[in-house]
Parts: C-alpha cells; sequence; structure tokens
C-alpha cells in the first residue's frame, strides 16, 4: 500500500471488537486526538465501508476482517512518545461511561434510592422516566430514536409498546420496517415521524436539527427537515412563530408508504388548538397519494399551504393553498421562499424583504461551473431545480439526477450512502470541508454554492471551519444560503458576519442564494439553447 | 387499507403536554433538548450481537406478541399456589418402576454428569432396582431405565433432580381467585445439607435417610398439611421476602414460616411422639427445607404461562448438569439447550473451582418466576455466601428489570421502596440487553457422592436465548 506523503510518522491500528460508540462521540473522539499536538491524524469509527474507504485516504491500512459492529482506532504520530500519549488518551475517552444523564436528572447517579445506571432499553426508561415524574412532572410522551437504521425498527417497536411517539431520526431503515412501524403507531393513536426525520418542534422544543423559533399560529408537517427548517427559519424573519413542525421522514409520501405520517400529522395539526394555518413541505408525492392528502386537507376546518418542490405535484404546482372546501385556491412560485409568502398572505403578514449579507466586493459573473455543496437534502434539490431552469444539465447525487462530477454538479451530503457510519454533515462536516478545498482549487469552478443550517445539534460554530477556506477562494465567488435565527445557538447574525467577511454573499432564503449563484455563471448561447431543451 | 381508518388526532398528549423524552442513540440529541429545558431520560443503547438483528425485527414485528405476553404474564401472576397434599410420586405423578425423572433438558446416560448419575445409582438402590452401585450403573448404562425431565411431567427437583416412584412429593395446587384451576406441581421433600442424593451421593447413610423420609416424615407431613388445610406458599414467599430470604439460596425465613403454621398440626399427627419430633427436627433443622416449595410454586406459576402463541415469555430455566436449557411460552415444549457453565463463587472447604460441576438443577425455576438471583437485593445476609457486596446484590436485581415484562405484585423488595420484583423473562430483552438472567445456585461437585462444594453465581449461556428468538421468528405469521 502507497503511503502517502503526509503520513510521515509512526502509525497504529486497532480493532475493538464488538465495542459500540455512535458515531458523533467517535467523532468527537477522533477530533480529540487530531488536534492534540503531535498527532497527524486520527480516526476512531465503527468499520463501515465509507469508514474503512476513509481510513484508506488518511494513510492507514485497513485491518481485515472487520465488519459494522467493530470499532476501528488509528493514529499517526509525529513520533512514539505522542502516539503512546494519544493512546492512553483515547483509551481514557474510549471507556468513559456515556454520557447518558443529564446532571441531576431523574436517576443520575448519586440520586439517593434511585437507580444508578442508566437504562438500557427505551421501555426500562420510560416506565422510570413515568415513575419519576410523580405528580407535577410530566410523564414522557416520545421517544427520539437514533441508533443505526437496521437497529431503529426494534427500538421504536419498543416505544410504541411503552405508550410513547416516535421520532426516528436514524436513516437506512427498510421501507417495510417504516410502513409496520406507522400502523403499529396509528393503532395505538400514536406518530411515527420518520425514519430519516431530522427535524421536529413539539410545543416550542427542537427535536434533532431544529431552529429556535418564536411560538406562534403556524403548524408545519414536513417530509423534508430542512425544507421545514427554510420554512420556520423564513416565518420567524417575518415575525410569524409555530406551533409545531411534525416531521414524517422522506419517504411518507412514496406510494408504498401512503401518506400513513402525513394524513395523521394533519389531523393532529387542525385538532390543535395552537395551530391556525397549516403548512405541508414535500417533494412532488406519489400521484395516488397526492390524491388522498388533497381529500384529507380538503377535510380540514385548518386552511393547508402546500410547499411542494420540483413540477407538477398533483396537488397544485408548486405552493398552493386549500381551505375548507378547497375555496381559496392560489398558485405560487415553486420553491419554499414563495411558499412561506403565501402562508404569510393567509395570515395577512406583510412579506418582509428576506435578509442577506451582500459581499463587500461583489462577484462578477463569469464563465464556469458551479459547484453546490450541500447539507440539506432538501436544501440541495430546491438549489438544483432553479439552477438547472437556467443552466441546464446539473450532476447531482440526488435520486433522479445524471450522476458526475464535471460540470455544473450539485452533491447532497446528508444522502444516506454518504452517512453510513458517519453523523451528519451538520454535525460532522469534514467530507463537504475536503471536497470544499477541492472546488475552490480546481479551476473549472467558477461559483461554490453551500447551504449553512444552524440550530439544535448542528456543529457549535461552522462559520469558524469555513470562513478560511472562504478567505482563500481567489476568484471563485462563494454564495452562503444561510438557514437560522438569530436565537440560535450560533446566532444567524454571528454566523452571517463572519461568512461574509470571509467574503462570501450570504442569504437566508435558500432559493434567493441558488437565484444569485446561477445569476454569477457567464451561460454562453450554446449552453442556453441546450438548457432548454432538456 | 389502515389509514383509513380515522386517526385518532390525540398522539397521547404530545402536542398539548409539556414534552418529555426519552432519547437512545446518539447522545448529542438528547444534549440540545437538555439545553432547551425538555426532560430527557436517555438509555444507555448498545447494538444486539451481530447476526440477531433479522430475528430480532420479525419477533418485535410480531403483532401477537404484546398481547400474547400480557397474556401469559398475567397467567403467571395469576396463579395462587398453595401446598395441599404430600404423597408418594408412583401415585401422583404416574411414575412406574424402572422410570426416574430428573432434572432440566432430556439426557442421557451418556451425557450425564458425576452427580446426575450418583443421583440416579442412589435412586436405583432406594428403588431396590439394584443391590450394588456397581449393578446400578450397569443397568443404567445398558439403556434398561427410562429417564424423563421433571419439567415434563409438572415436576421440578433440585440440583440433580432425581425422582423415584417411591418419593414423596410436594403437591402443590393453584387456588388463585378465578376459581382454582385445579393446575398442579410437584417438588420432591428436601433432604438437607451435607451427602445427598440430589448433589450425587448414594451412600449407606443417604439411602437410609430417604428411606426414613418416605416412611416417617412424608405420612407426617401428608397429616399434618390435610389437617392443617392449604398452605398460602405466596404469602410465606412474600413474608420471606421482606426477612432475608431470596427463596433460592436463602429459605431460612421460609422454613421457619413454614414451620411456625405446621407445628401445630405436625405436633397432633397420630404417629410415634418421637418420630414427631424427628420430623420437627429434620425441617426445622434444614434452611433449605422450603425451596423444594418454592420451586413448586414457581412451576405451577410458570406452567399456566405457557404455549400463548406469540410470547416471548420464558417459562423454564432448567440444567441436568451438562446443559443448560430453556422453554419458551410462544413455542410450546421445545427445548433450547447449550453447555452448561461452571458457576462462578465461593467454595467449602478446600474445593475449588477444579472440583465443580456445570450447573445443575430445575431450581432455576424460581428465577423464572421472579425471585432467587431477581430477588437478590431482598437477601444481603447472603450476598457475601455467593461473592459479593450489598450493592452487588441491589445492582443483580436492577438489572433484571431490564430483561423482564413486569413486576410481582406480592413479591416485593423494602430496600427498593418495596418495588415488585422483577418477573417474566423476556427472550427478546436478553437478546437486545445481552443481558443474561441472574441465577443463584448451590455448586455440585464432579465427582458422584462428593455433594455440594460450593455456592455462587451463574448465567446462562446466551445461545439459548439466541436459538429460541430465531424459532419464535419462524412462528411469526407471514402478512
Amino acid at each position: 500500500m502507497n503511503e502517502p506523503e503526509a503520513a510521515a510518522g509512526p502509525a497504529w491500528v486497532d480493532v475493538r471488537r464488538g465495542l459500540y460508540r455512535d458515531s458523533i462521540t467517535l467523532m468527537r473522539i477522533s477530533r480529540g486526538l487530531a488536534e492534540r499536538d503531535g498527532v497527524l491524524g486520527a480516526l476512531t469509527a465503527m468499520a463501515t465501508d465509507l469508514n474503512l474507504e476513509l481510513l484508506s485516504r488518511l494513510g492507514f491500512t485497513a485491518p481485515p476482517d472487520v465488519g459494522p459492529n467493530d470499532l476501528v482506532v488509528a493514529i499517526r504520530a509525529t513520533d512514539e512518545a505522542t502516539l503512546g500519549g494519544a493512546r492512553d488518551v483515547l483509551d481514557a475517552m474510549l471507556t468513559e461511561a456515556p454520557a447518558a444523564y443529564a446532571p441531576g436528572a431523574p436517576g443520575a447517579p448519586g440520586t439517593p434510592g434511585d437507580d444508578q445506571v442508566p437504562a438500557r432499553t427505551i421501555a426500562t426508561a420510560a416506565a422510570r422516566a413515568a415513575r419519576s415524574s410523580g405528580i407535577a412532572g410530566t410523564a414522557p410522551t416520545l421517544a427520539l430514536v437514533s441508533v443505526p437504521g437496521r437497529h431503529a425498527f426494534v427500538e421504536a417497536m419498543d416505544a410504541l409498546e411503552s405508550g410513547l411517539n416516535v421520532m426516528i431520526f436514524s436513516d437506512n431503515v427498510p421501507v417495510a420496517e417504516e410502513i409496520l412501524l406507522k400502523d403499529a403507531a396509528a393503532r395505538r393513536g400514536l406518530i411515527v415521524m420518520g425514519p430519516d426525520c431530522g427535524t421536529a418542534v413539539v410545543g416550542g422544543a427542537g427535536l434533532g436539527f431544529a431552529n429556535a423559533v418564536r411560538p406562534g399560529p403556524v403548524g408545519i408537517v414536513a417530509a423534508s427537515g430542512t425544507g421545514s427548517q427554510q420554512v420556520m427559519c423564513l416565518l420567524d424573519a417575518a415575525g410569524v412563530g409555530v406551533s409545531h413542525a411534525i416531521g414524517v421522514g422522506g419517504r411518507d409520501l412514496s406510494a408504498e408508504v401512503s401518506g400513513r405520517g402525513t394524513l395523521q400529522a394533519l389531523a393532529a395539526l387542525s385538532a390543535d388548538p395552537a395551530t391556525e394555518l397549516i403548512v405541508m413541505v414535500s417533494k412532488p408525492p406519489a400521484p395516488p397519494v397526492a390524491a388522498l392528502i388533497r381529500e384529507a386537507a380538503r377535510r380540514l376546518t385548518t386552511p393547508v399551504v402546500f410547499a411542494v418542490l420540483g413540477d407538477g405535484d398533483g396537488i397544485g404546482s408548486g405552493a398552493g393553498i386549500r381551505g375548507p372546501g378547497g375555496r381559496h385556491e392560489r398558485r405560487a412560485g415553486r420553491d419554499l421562499t414563495a411558499a412561506v409568502e403565501a402562508a404569510l398572505a393567509v395570515l395577512g403578514v406583510p412579506v418582509p424583504s428576506w435578509p442577506s449579507w451582500p459581499a463587500a466586493v461583489p462577484p462578477r459573473p463569469r464563465p464556469g461551473a458551479l459547484r453546490g455543496l450541500f447539507a440539506g437534502g432538501t436544501l440541495c434539490a430546491e438549489a438544483l431545480h432553479i439552477a438547472a431552469g437556467t443552466l441546464g444539465t446539473v450532476h447531482s447525487n440526488l435520486p433522479g439526477r445524471p450522476a458526475g462530477d464535471t460540470g455544473h454538479v450539485m452533491i447532497d451530503f446528508g444522502d444516506d450512502r454518504l452517512t453510513q457510519g458517519r453523523a451528519h454533515p451538520m454535525i460532522d462536516p469534514s467530507l463537504r470541508l475536503e471536497r470544499l478545498a477541492a472546488e475552490l482549487a480546481d479551476p473549472s469552478c467558477s461559483v461554490v454554492l453551500l447551504d449553512v443550517v444552524l440550530g439544535y445539534a448542528a456543529e457549535p460554530d461552522p462559520a469558524a471551519r469555513l470562513a478560511p477556506l472562504i478567505g482563500q477562494a481567489g476568484d471563485t465567488a462563494v454564495v452562503v444560503s444561510l438557514c437560522g435565527t438569530p436565537h440560535d445557538p450560533q446566532g444567524r447574525d454571528r454566523q452571517a458576519a463572519a461568512l461574509r467577511d470571509a467574503g462570501a454573499t450570504v442569504f437566508a432564503s435558500n432559493a434567493a442564494a441558488a437565484r444569485y449563484a446561477v445569476s454569477l455563471i457567464e451561460v454562453s448561447e450554446h449552453s442556453v439553447i441546450e438548457g432548454h431543451r432538456r | 387499507m389502515t389509514q383509513s381508518e380515522s386517526p385518532e388526532p390525540g398522539l397521547g398528549g404530545l402536542l398539548t403536554k409539556d414534552l418529555s423524552v426519552v432519547a437512545a442513540g446518539t447522545p448529542l440529541l438528547a444534549e440540545a433538548l437538555a439545553e432547551q429545558a425538555v426532560p430527557v431520560e436517555s438509555v444507555d443503547w448498545r447494538p444486539p450481537p451481530p447476526g440477531t438483528e433479522g430475528a430480532l425485527a420479525a419477533v418485535m414485528g410480531d403483532p401477537r406478541r404484546a398481547d400474547a405476553n400480557a397474556t401469559a404474564l398475567d397467567r403467571m401472576l395469576a396463579v395462587h399456589p398453595h401446598l395441599v397434599d404430600v404423597r408418594p410420586a408412583r401415585e401422583v405423578l404416574d411414575l412406574e418402576p424402572g422410570t426416574f425423572l430428573h432434572a432440566g433438558p432430556p439426557i442421557t446416560w451418556e451425557r450425564a454428569s458425576g452427580p446426575m448419575r450418583g443421583a440416579l445409582i442412589g435412586a436405583m438402590l432406594l428403588e431396590e432396582l439394584a443391590k450394588t452401585p456397581e449393578e446400578a450403573e450397569r443397568t443404567l448404562a445398558d439403556g434398561r431405565v427410562v429417564l424423563d425431565p421433571c419439567h415434563h411431567r409438572q415436576t421440578v427437583g433440585p440440583m440433580a433432580g432425581v425422582v423415584s416412584p417411591s418419593m414423596w412429593m410436594l403437591v402443590v395446587e393453584d387456588r388463585g381467585a378465578d376459581g382454582r384451576t385445579g393446575r398442579r406441581a410437584y417438588c420432591s421433600l428436601n433432604e438437607g445439607l451435607g451427602k445427598v442424593l440430589r448433589y450425587g451421593a448414594y451412600g449407606p447413610e443417604v439411602i437410609r435417610r430417604l428411606r426414613w423420609m418416605s416412611e416417617v416424615l412424608g405420612p407426617v407431613l401428608r397429616d399434618a398439611v390435610r389437617a392443617h388445610g392449604p398452605v398460602d406458599l405466596k404469602a410465606i414467599m412474600a413474608h420471606a421476602l421482606q426477612m432475608g430470604d431470596e427463596l433460592h439460596n436463602r429459605n431460612r425465613a421460609a422454613t421457619t414460616l413454614l414451620c411456625r403454621e405446621l407445628a401445630a398440626d405436625i405436633a397432633e399427627c397420630d404417629a410415634p411422639r418421637e418420630d414427631i419430633g424427628d420430623v420437627l427436627r429434620f425441617v426445622g433443622g434444614n434452611d433449605h427445607f422450603f425451596l423444594n416449595l418454592a420451586m413448586a410454586a414457581g412451576k405451577a406459576s410458570a406452567d399456566a404461562a405457557r404455549s400463548v402463541p406469540g410470547s416471548t415469555l420464558v417459562v423454564a430455566m432448567a440444567r441436568n448438569g451438562t446443559d443448560f436449557g430453556i422453554q419458551v411460552s410462544g413455542t410450546g415444549d421445545r427445548w433450547f439447550t447449550a453447555p452448561a457453565a461452571v458457576p462462578d463463587g465461593l467454595y467449602l472447604g478446600s474445593y475449588g473451582p477444579r472440583d465443580a460441576n456445570p450447573d445443575i438443577g430445575d431450581s432455576t425455576i424460581t428465577e423464572t418466576t421472579g425471585v432467587g438471583g431477581f430477588a437478590m437485593a431482598a437477601a444481603p445476609a447472603i450476598v457475601r455466601f455467593i461473592g459479593g457486596e450489598v450493592p452487588d446484590a441491589l445492582a443483580a436485581t436492577r438489572r433484571m428489570y431490564e430483561i423482564t415484562l413486569g413486576e410481582h405484585p406480592a413479591f416485593q423488595v423494602p430496600i427498593l421502596s418495596f418495588r415488585g420484583t422483577p418477573v417474566g423473562i423476556d427472550v427478546t430483552r436478553v437478546v437486545r440487553t445481552g443481558i443474561l438472567p441472574c441465577v443463584n445456585t448451590g455448586i455440585a461437585g464432579r465427582v458422584a457422592g462428593v455433594g455440594q462444594v460450593g455456592a455462587g453465581l451463574v448465567a446462562p449461556p446466551a445461545e439459548v436465548f439466541g436459538a429460541a428468538l430465531e424459532a419464535l421468528a419462524e412462528l411469526v405469521p407471514r402478512p
């Protein structure tokens, strides 16, 4: 095996068979090791194919006969003493008890008379929480499942049997299991959000990737996490709050799953006294499902605004509004921003000018390729849709799009295939940062479009790692779609300022960011014609 | 289509109550909730053993399972066992000469361990089917006797668990509220400690004691129990748990309570004064006399939970000194077996692990029904005897809540604020968590006739639960 040049120094690779740690804990350990003086590279990860490939890229020799249930640890350092020190630190971090308890939580170590060790199953944890909630507290109503996808079904079923609603954050869950879970939930009067549900807001609390938005009259039903985040952030920017945002998972409106979660969520929000208007965010549903949803929405007493991305949707192109009896139906644009504007119109709230933070030196249009690097799948799809309308063929790893790395490219780094055994790019940006550096070095690339999604559970300071790269972009224009609110832990305005100061042009509206990025590509006659032909 | 049923919009109060969350998976998401002051109960989730994912998903997805388990557990807990009679095995078990019951899953003479062989030899001598141990061994080796697990005859036996026709049996009957199902279970009379048949000893003093038990102890107890009327075993067990027994390795309180209950009726039996004195001395002087009653009570309870289609509840755990076997409600009478482990514990005198036989006996019926190792927290007095400290006992009981379907309504642990003992082992939870049932046990010497060499803790082999899970998965109806 060829050892890359950077990899000079003693290396050590070890396998801990059957030792499981979640991908985020492992990412934190890897990062902690890599930041030590004298450590040239470090990886601690479950041995999925993706992670083994990454191990090779880092210049380590992957051990034989390992599988996704084995933990691989690898460190390279300048000298043996540093390596030994890093190994000791690694062992200490791996043997640390999982941070399963918030201090003072019921059952936390040291609480007299209560259980000393964390629960091992959802059923046990639910029973414990219900016992300790007493009269004043609240028994749990929701289980948040983020175990690896092939194990999520068992945990979710356990939660349903414990009387809990479930949000399945995990991806890579088979569709047959999704259907079984959603039916089991409906029989119990409960809902399963997901699988692959990244975002929800319940009674003001953000679950998964969610933004700190004000409370208000709009209920969101979303088959897309970042779509939901874009809608709630734009509403927040317009001064309108959210009652709840229920995620249903990206497959809910497929022909197989048939809107099981969406129908339940629509009914629940319609019955919710705090919700005056429902915004439904999705990709175009399968046609028979669209008919089901249309019927269900018509019967509701609460008006529904559809934010459906893409071409013909069977509900009403783009954003449309259904009220009781389907009376006031309007058509709006085909993007999330237009859908939010339609919702504001229903509420009688004026549409603000959406926030943007222009670069000090505005970039000039020039020929070349547009490269979109996204953490949010829906934001990627929306940008791609807008770009393809002008630029023609855009290569992408999104389903139904031509694959390829040349010409205009849009990559969704949250794709299932890029997250096996790894944390989501909104938590672990390393793959995207690696690609960003490569794009900025590529002379054929003239514009890079990035999303930066803020909120709970996302990276604590994404601009801190992006800004140095953006600062070296040279002639390549960098456009950022910044999805967040001023109250997010990262602070939208702080992030925007840091990105702008590095030279990027920043937009709160993803659609606006995409249009701006497209406008920076100088298009020749030939490629316009090609674009229209497709 | 399912979704055409009008969906219930309530969602268990999700949108109206204050949010409180149970989180399994990455700690980051739980931390994000804690930042927002949302109460979170975190699960220390770990992946199940590789290769079990498919069977786990199939069984967890079995629509019958939740109700089946509720039914099976209800049946187990509804049993109200009473001691109603004491009678010879030949009468109550239809046991013919030349047939011997034994502990654990089925076994042949060839595969039988030292203590099992010794006990069978002793039973041959007791039944006068052989004049010498050598002759007994030859007959047994020739396969001229029938060996059958106790469990196949509503019976349980401690250690080797050998039952022969002339032994007297405790007759335990369910007299539960919903109409005295009449379900019965049986166990032999406890011989005491030292050189005893159940540990494989078959010397003259062992046979002499067994004869006395058949001729004097059995008839006196029969008369006393009949005069007294049914003895409520659940009540004695519940009291004993609050007096420091866990009802497997410690039965001192329960035995004392039983003596108190029966003493007057024993005294009034129509038997010679010295026999009555001998019986009271024998029962009162044997701290383990009640074990066999706890076992029969457990058997009556566990049998009530058998054969509920779809149920993943364990209804028997038993060892024959060679194999550890379990039976599960949803898989009928099928045994899932694997080699039994040697218990880990403390040894008597100069004995050590090399003298120990692999795990043996049906007494794991106590753990199967929520006492024994599952009630360790109730018995701090014996934790050192089995090689632990008090916090270990508390931790053991607490750990068992992870793999059980319920908490016992009658059996409570004072130090856990009178929480019910963990009861009803669920195969899926054992596989999911990798937590194995905690069993308290005596340790038999590996050589026939040596007797008890120690006591300690033992866990069943994990593969029996994996095998049971596979079998349950095969029985899941196809949609």
